[in-house]
């Protein structure tokens, strides 16, 4: 803990460490919106929602070999995905809707394997990330550096989190969809087409998950055995927020960032996924307990 | 009736065809002028690039002698060839798919996998059936503590890959006036155990010169962002920064060090050519001045009857495969080599005499001299530093094969 005087000496440090927190955060949780979403509207927990992140960085990085600016991507790699959502949920996944949440686990978590081993022989194992040709910014007499390319897919990362909160509340196939997470039965007693409503989750979820991919092969790598790592913050954001609450799923997206990097610094790298998962746990009994305390409980 | 008859007949016919080819005498290894040897790669999961480089290497030292007239053993002449399975990167399944070989398909004579990690699981199997193992891409130094006999490494051991970088700096600091140990180290590595043994060596070289390490970070294999390391190198301002984490390590560095614009005066890393930093569309000029370990390069002055020169091993495996053989490649195709050569010296086919005549392995080939010691390292090969210049791997240690000067310190990015 001896970077913890560092922090002191120079207080700028803690400015640079949360910078870098959030703009990491949002890209996991977009990642995380979208299997909020899902889960919530369809009680699916998407295994799989790791490996479509990394196919969509793939479909953006084959856009941008063939020429396009990676930045244009972002909404192309989204498109494309949202068709792929489509195609999963027509193939596999309005089986398992219905039926027991350990079924669909299973389902998608075979999903997961059949897309990496996919996307291995289609693309081959090497590691690929796209250049946006942006650079750096530098804020407080140069102590500070901001990665212009991860303040943009921040923006992006909040924008579409904040658009979609938005058509949720606001378009007809929004309260549809809330609808149907409320009560399903009731949402097809009054006329909803539920079968619509989760395939076009699903495919608003890959969408999401499109344009993080393509975020990610612009700041990170993409590879077909990453993706592991998206669908576990994903995981978690969603248990720490909870499930209704989509604001708060971005919330403590950015929040996880933070706290990541902090523990990064202060405790070594070897501790950041550790302490992540410490707090997890720590959040839940403390939640839980103060539920109880409140005579209420998690349904 | 007659209908019941005749099915039941066909269906008996069809069994026994079925039973007759299941019992098939298994591929005994050495059938008719054949000898197979076996390997384990990784040919999907997260070891799937150097696992294809490993593989390509084998095929083609494996097609270059059998071009060449194959092996001699005992007056007979035989072709070479490879049974391979997929470890999927795992080495549980790794150690399945060796007993598999060994017991199943009767393999006698191994080839290694890639990954310290997966030689680690590979080696007890091959040595509780006494069957010989000859690796080139596990280079951990626990490999050989273990007192195994029927293991041998052809690449050097993981803790002298970046040795050289700090004895770089001890020099540079000597020259600048300095005392060695006053150089700060900072060490961030992946946590697997090929880039915690560079670690170790960095850590034992810098204790013998007395030089402080102020970064230590060891990073689990799923995260893919260096955001806090890279903060504490900003803060503490080392002189060398050394990093291992595999491909995905030096590609991450790379970028995230030109995009912070954190200045260090030396960088050292490992992988440098499987992550293809050099690339020009992929990473512009960020890779400038890092210095990179390598087992093997192909301007070192080696050579062999099977290959030639390390350049026209190099010239051979870009034609085959479109692609400059990374080191891993490289080692891969020596191991080969050593087999052809013990088997021909062994005079048999029998295991126990195979083993000897490994063991008494003197050779060069293009990827190094080869000699074995008790435990089954190679020590007669060192290790060489390479630095980016001018978009291209130039030697700079030790030396023997220096082709180019150290620019040291990196200049810093503000002058680039």
């Amino acid at each position: 803990m001896n970077n913890l005087d560092l922090l002191f000496q120079d207080p700028i440090l803690i400015v640079q460490l949360l910078i870098d927190g959030l703009l990491v955060g949002a890209v996991f949780a977009l990642a995380a919106y979208g299997m909020a979403l899902v889960w919530g509207v369809m009680n699916v927990i998407n295994i799989a929602q790791g490996e479509l992140v990394i196919l969509g960085g793939y479909i953006s990085y084959y856009l941008y070999v063939a020429g396009l600016h990676p930045l244009l991507t972002v909404p192309l790699a989204a498109a494309a995905m949202y068709v792929v959502g489509w195609l999963l949920y027509r193939a596999v996944i309005f089986r398992v809707v219905d039926k027991d949440l350990f079924i669909s686990l299973l389902a998608t978590f075979g999903i997961s394997i059949l897309l990496q081993q996919v996307m291995n022989e289609a693309f081959g194992a090497d590691i690929r990330n796209t250049d946006p040709g942006l650079s750096t910014w530098f804020l407080f007499n140069d102590m500070v550096t901001v990665a212009q390319v991860k303040v943009v897919s921040f923006v992006f990362a909040i924008v579409l989190g904040a658009s979609l909160v938005w058509f949720l509340k606001v378009s007809r196939l929004g309260q549809a969809i809330r609808a149907t997470a409320q009560n399903a039965r009731a949402a097809r007693i009054m006329g909803i087409d539920t079968d619509r409503v989760y395939a076009t989750t699903f495919s608003i979820n890959a969408a999401i998950c499109g344009a993080a991919g393509a975020l990610v092969a612009m700041i990170w790598v993409v590879h077909p055995y990453i993706g592991l790592t998206y669908t576990v913050r994903s995981f978690m954001i969603v248990i720490v927020a909870g499930l209704g609450n989509l604001v708060g799923v971005i919330v403590a997206g950015l929040g996880l960032g933070v706290v990541e990097n902090f523990a990064g610094f202060l405790l070594g790298a070897e501790f950041q996924t550790a302490f992540l998962f410490t707090l997890l746990v720590v959040i839940l009994v403390g939640r839980n307990l103060l539920l109880r305390r409140q005579r209420r409980y998690l349904k | 009736m007659y209908q019941r008859a005749s099915s039941v007949r066909a269906t008996a016919l069809a069994a026994a065809a079925v039973a007759l080819t299941l019992s098939a005498p298994v591929a005994v290894q050495a059938a008719g002028d054949t000898i197979t040897l076996g390997a384990a790669v990784s040919l999907t999961g997260k070891y799937t690039t150097a696992g294809n480089h490993t593989k390509n290497g084998y095929e083609l030292a494996i097609k270059r002698i059998n071009e060449k007239g194959g092996v001699t053993v005992g007056g007979k002449t035989y072709k070479l060839a490879i049974k391979y399975y997929d470890d999927e990167s795992t080495p549980a399944r790794g150690a399945q798919l060796a007993e598999r070989l060994i017991q199943q398909d009767g393999i006698k004579f191994m080839l290694g996998p890639y990954s310290s990690g997966l030689t680690k699981a590979i080696a007890p199997v091959t040595e509780k059936y006494k069957i010989p193992m000859v690796e080139g891409n596990g280079a951990s130094r626990s490999l050989f503590n273990k007192g195994y006999k029927y293991l041998f490494a052809v690449l050097s051991t993981s803790e002298q890959y970046l040795k050289e970088a700090i004895n770089l700096a001890a020099q540079q600091a000597k020259k600048a006036g300095k005392d060695p140990s006053s150089v700060k180290v900072a060490v961030v590595v992946e946590n697997d155990p090929f880039s915690l043994d560079i670690r170790a060596g960095i850590l034992e070289d810098a204790a013998r010169y007395g030089m402080k390490v102020v970064i230590d970070d060891k990073f689990p294999k799923e995260v893919n962002d260096m955001s806090s390391s890279l903060t504490k190198v900003r803060a503490l301002k080392p002189d060398v920064l050394v990093v291992s984490g595999h491909s995905k390590g030096a590609s991450l560095v790379t970028r995230q060090l030109a995009e912070t614009r954190i200045d260090v005066p030396m960088l050292a890393l490992t992988h440098c050519e499987s992550a293809k930093v050099t690339d020009k569309a992929k990473f512009g000029d960020k890779a400038e001045y890092t210095l990179c370990a390598t087992q093997w390069a192909p301007t070192m002055s080696y050579s062999d009857k099977w290959f030639g020169s390390a350049a026209d091993y190099a010239k051979t495996f870009k034609a085959a495969y479109d692609y400059t053989p990374p080191y891993q490649a490289a080692e891969s195709s020596a191991a080969v080599l050593v087999y052809a050569d013990a088997l021909a010296r062994a005079g048999a086919l029998d295991t126990k005499k195979v083993r000897d005549a490994l063991a008494a392995t003197d050779m060069q080939t293009f990827y190094g001299n080869i000699k074995f010691d008790a435990t089954g390292k190679n020590i007669a090969k060192p290790m060489a530093l390479r630095q980016i210049q001018g978009g291209e791997y130039k030697v700079v240690a030790p030396a023997k094969w220096a082709a180019a000067k150290l620019i040291f310190p990196r200049p810093k990015w503000s002058e680039r």
